[in-house]
């Protein structure tokens, strides 16, 4: 266990060093953005309205009481979607996704040699591969995570208006009381935490393969499951320190 | 001119080179001749510094490689041009991306169409025409070697290295491969190193053969030399690729013939 969290460090290390020129790396940046991100608004939308109508119609079933005002059921959609269903989901979701691609991308890579022909050229393969992938989902998960809140205190309104549950009025009533701005800030946080422990722990899988097919699919396996362990970890330390 | 002076490795228990030195010349095609698991690849592996040898060192041209300061090797490998066994092409970029990659990487200051010049000039070097937007799945493993081979000498390599040319090829292909080679390394006079364990490749292209055994160098020589060695190893290496090729001919006729009966049919 040590010994991997020593190689991982080291791993870290050397995607910064012997950099390449800034131009490549913003080129690669934006090709990985693209992989990461555009691919995965489809995914994204979907479990996010899901989760949204879902999180909507169970609490409006739990919420019995005729004293609580129906209102309360908007409020406790928004605040579940952005202080944890958003971040959390969506990337435990695109661990499921992102993860496995990458890690599988470049153990293929590795196992055909690839990434030795780029050595060989006298290429930082970590730097040139690696980095690019990290920074791209340290900026577009953030976007994702947003993208996620909208949809899915959208997809409650739909829902909950659908349903009968509630009406517009009071969803929108519910879903700008007691708003507290800083809990956006958090789930923003909470997405760049998990964004780099997602990109950074299955590159390191990924990079690492030896073999050939079969240790491909162990280390996608590795990759996503080590990636949402990491995450949940990392949700309960920002919870504890950061709220 | 490429030296390397008593190379050591050791994986976990099993030493796979036990204190190899050689030169390579200028000009010439090298070959690393040996049976499968001698330790060919790796020496050539040790040789580039895609594997860091346990004692020993390489030196390129007079300079010192192994353990030498980084941006040196990185100087040195910025010469280096490789065919790799499977070929490696980067399967996400079209055969001209492969080509322009070091090109693009290692000499920023080329235009575009400086760039598209040089690989249209590298893929007709190799015979390959027309293939430009094509992807390496969608090639043949031949085709895939050519790309290759113009990969590797794009950016004016001095130093080719090729681990197994020829494996997975069919003997026609693989004959034109190792041609193309020799052709490339004395049209450019380069320092090439062919890893393989083609008795073909010998007779075809062998300029200076090193032989491996149990990562021990047991024979060095030329090709005219190769068939009096007194090397045991040697000469039941030898004598087993002939014993291959000949059952393959065997295999071939009968082949032959019994298509001629099932025509005559």
């Amino acid at each position: 266990m040590l010994k991997h969290f020593g190689k991982y460090i080291m791993f870290m290390g050397s995607l910064v060093t012997r950099s390449e020129s800034p131009r490549i790396l913003f080129n690669r940046t934006i090709d990985e953005a693209i992989l990461i991100g555009i691919n995965s608004i489809f995914i994204v939308a979907i479990v996010s309205t899901f989760i949204g109508a879902v999180t909507c119609v169970q609490i409006s079933y739990n919420l019995t009481n005729a004293f609580i005002p129906r209102s309360t059921i908007g409020f406790m959609v928004r605040e579940m979607t952005i202080l944890e269903l958003a971040p959390t989901i969506t990337s435990i979701v695109l661990a499921g996704k992102v993860g496995s691609s990458i890690a599988s991308g470049l153990g293929t890579m590795q196992i055909t040699e690839q990434v030795d022909a780029l050595e060989v050229m006298g290429i930082n393969s970590e730097n040139y591969l690696v980095l690019p992938k990290i920074i791209a989902a340290l900026l577009v998960f953030p976007m994702l995570v947003i993208l996620s809140m909208f949809l899915s205190i959208a997809g409650g309104f739909v829902a909950g208006t659908l349903t009968n549950a509630l009406t517009a009025q009071e969803y929108i009533t519910g879903i700008r009381d007691a708003f507290i701005p800083y809990n956006i800030v958090f789930a923003l946080i909470k997405s760049v935490v998990f964004a780099f422990l997602i990109s950074s722990i299955s590159s390191f899988r990924g990079y690492n393969t030896s073999g050939g097919a079969l240790e491909v699919g162990s280390a996608s396996t590795a990759a996503v499951t080590q990636s949402v362990i990491a995450v949940l970890i990392a949700d309960y330390v920002c919870a504890q320190l950061l709220l | 001119m490429i030296e390397i002076h008593n190379i050591h490795k050791t994986f976990g228990d099993k030493k796979v080179l036990d204190g190899v030195s050689g030169i390579f010349e200028t000009g010439k095609t090298n070959l690393l001749l040996g049976a499968s698991g001698t330790g060919k690849s790796v020496l050539l592996k040790c040789i580039v510094g895609l594997i860091k040898p346990d004692i020993g060192s390489v030196t390129f041209d007079g300079t010192y490689f192994t353990n030498n300061k980084l941006d040196i090797r990185q100087e040195i490998r910025r010469k280096i041009g490789m065919l790799f066994q499977g070929s490696a092409l980067f399967d996400s970029m079209t055969v001209q991306e492969n080509v322009e990659f070091p090109l693009k990487m290692l000499t920023p200051d080329m235009s575009r169409s400086e760039r598209l010049d040089r690989v249209n000039f590298c893929l007709t070097r190799v015979g390959l025409e027309g293939v430009n937007r094509k992807m390496p799945s969608e090639l043949s493993g031949g085709m895939k070697k050519r790309v290759g081979i113009a990969r590797a000498i794009a950016p004016n390599c001095t130093y080719l290295f090729c681990d197994e040319p020829n494996s997975g090829l069919d003997p026609l292909t693989a004959i034109k491969i190792d041609e193309l080679i020799k052709e490339i390394t004395v049209e450019y006079n380069i320092t090439t190193i062919v890893v393989t364990h083609d008795m073909n490749s010998v007779i075809e292209i062998g300029d200076k053969i090193m032989f491996l055994y149990e990562g021990k160098k047991l024979w060095e020589g030329t090709r005219d030399d190769i068939m009096d060695s007194n090397v045991k190893e040697l000469n039941d290496f030898i004598f087993a690729n002939r014993l291959m090729r000949d059952a393959k001919k065997v295999e071939e006729e009968e082949r032959e013939e019994h298509e001629e009966k099932r025509d005559t049919i």
